[in-house]
């Protein structure tokens, strides 16, 4: 007895299956972001009498109020200026001795910073100010950083920071062993050392 | 003659549509790989704004999500207009960002833990006071390690649209 053959399945609604699982997953997903700016907080402080004093000079203020507006050092300011500013800051080296800074390319202005160590930049927000500005200002504060990390690392290492850093984070983990993925972590480690990122966010102040 | 006739030079073929599911079912795949089911239900309005500073995040099993902004419109009737903070899928009092921050942790493997990541979602039009408030929280609860999640943009245009 010769078996019939198995008619054919029609294929045609193929396509309708498919568009119609395209469109449920083009409605129901949406892109999640998987950027953001890494930041870290203070460890909480018991002991408010013991506060590390910093000198006046070390300090860099920033202010904003619930309008949205910059006081950098008791100047007003344009944000777009910001970035500038603070790494003028930074990068002063103002210090003498062993406060000096040899790399610094700044002004040595004895009244601004003494090194990048010792350079605080402080935000301190108002509660009315919205997160849109805060982020910006808090963007060209890292910015500053980056811009110096990045001119050290070209001079020592001849890669910018940004460049060394995605290709350290980019190392699959089974590379992370070799010896390439371990020095570019101690230049990495190098060049966040000569620039550190003090960025302070004041207490909130109590209301009273 | 009819030998003749068969061929009429105005027919044009009619078009295969033989490849269609094929096409289709790439697109299919794309989507489905290119996209993360969100596992928060949105209460709150949550447009994030742009920065260029921005690093990419840890694998999502490491962060932590909070949300800050304004009720969205079906919840405003409850909530109010004022900004909220959103744990998990339900509007939270600051105060509970605490017990939230530890019970994810615990939940997490071992190994895991300390490289834990409070990823802050934070609408751009929202005020920094809860956001202030939710930062001494996580302080208590020692996780000090934050991300501002934002867009990759230029961040003066946050300041142009409002």
């Amino acid at each position: 007895m010769a078996r019939r053959a198995a008619p054919e399945v029609n294929a045609g609604s193929m396509a309708d299956i498919a568009f119609l699982l395209l469109i449920f997953f083009l409605v129901t997903t949406t892109i999640e972001v998987d950027s953001g700016i890494v930041s870290k907080l203070p460890p909480k402080n018991d002991d408010p009498e013991n506060v590390p004093q910093v000198k006046e000079k070390n300090i860099f203020q920033v202010l904003v109020n619930k309008d949205n507006q910059l006081l950098v050092e008791e100047e007003p300011m344009d944000i777009k200026d910001l970035s500038a500013a603070a790494a003028k800051f930074i990068d002063n080296g103002g210090g003498e001795g062993k406060n000096g800074c040899a790399y610094c390319e700044g002004d040595r202005n004895p009244d601004s910073s003494d090194n990048p160590k010792k350079a605080i930049v402080s935000l301190v927000n108002d509660r009315q100010a919205t997160y849109n500005y805060y982020i910006t200002v808090t963007n060209e504060l890292v910015k500053a950083y980056t811009t110096l990390r990045n001119r050290a690392a070209k001079q020592r290492y001849g890669e910018s920071y940004e460049s060394m850093y995605a290709r350290f984070k980019d190392t699959q983990e089974a590379d992370k062993e070799t010896p390439e993925y371990l020095e570019l972590e101690k230049k990495l480690e190098v060049i966040r050392e000569l620039y550190p990122r003090n960025l302070s966010e004041a207490e909130p102040q109590q209301a009273g | 003659m009819s030998k003749f006739n068969k061929k009429k030079s105005g027919d044009l073929p009619p078009v295969s549509t033989a490849s269609l599911p094929d096409i289709v079912f790439m697109l299919l795949f794309f989507f489905m790989v290119a996209t993360v089911m969100r596992d928060d239900e949105m209460l709150v309005e949550n447009q994030l704004p742009a920065a260029n500073q921005v690093e990419k995040l840890e694998d999502k099993n490491k962060l932590v999500n909070i949300y800050i902004g304004k009720p969205s419109a079906s919840y405003q009737k409850t909530f109010g207009t004022t900004d909220v903070v959103q744990l998990g899928d339900k509007i939270s009092r600051v105060e509970e960002v605490y017990n939230y921050v530890n019970t994810k942790r615990t939940a997490m493997p071992e190994n895991l833990q300390d490289q834990m990541m409070v990823s802050l979602k934070v609408d751009r039009n929202a005020k920094i006071g809860v956001l202030t408030d939710v930062k001494q929280e996580l302080r208590e609860a020692q996780a000090l390690k934050i991300t501002y999640t934002s867009n990759q943009g230029d961040p003066m245009n946050n300041l142009k649209r409002r």
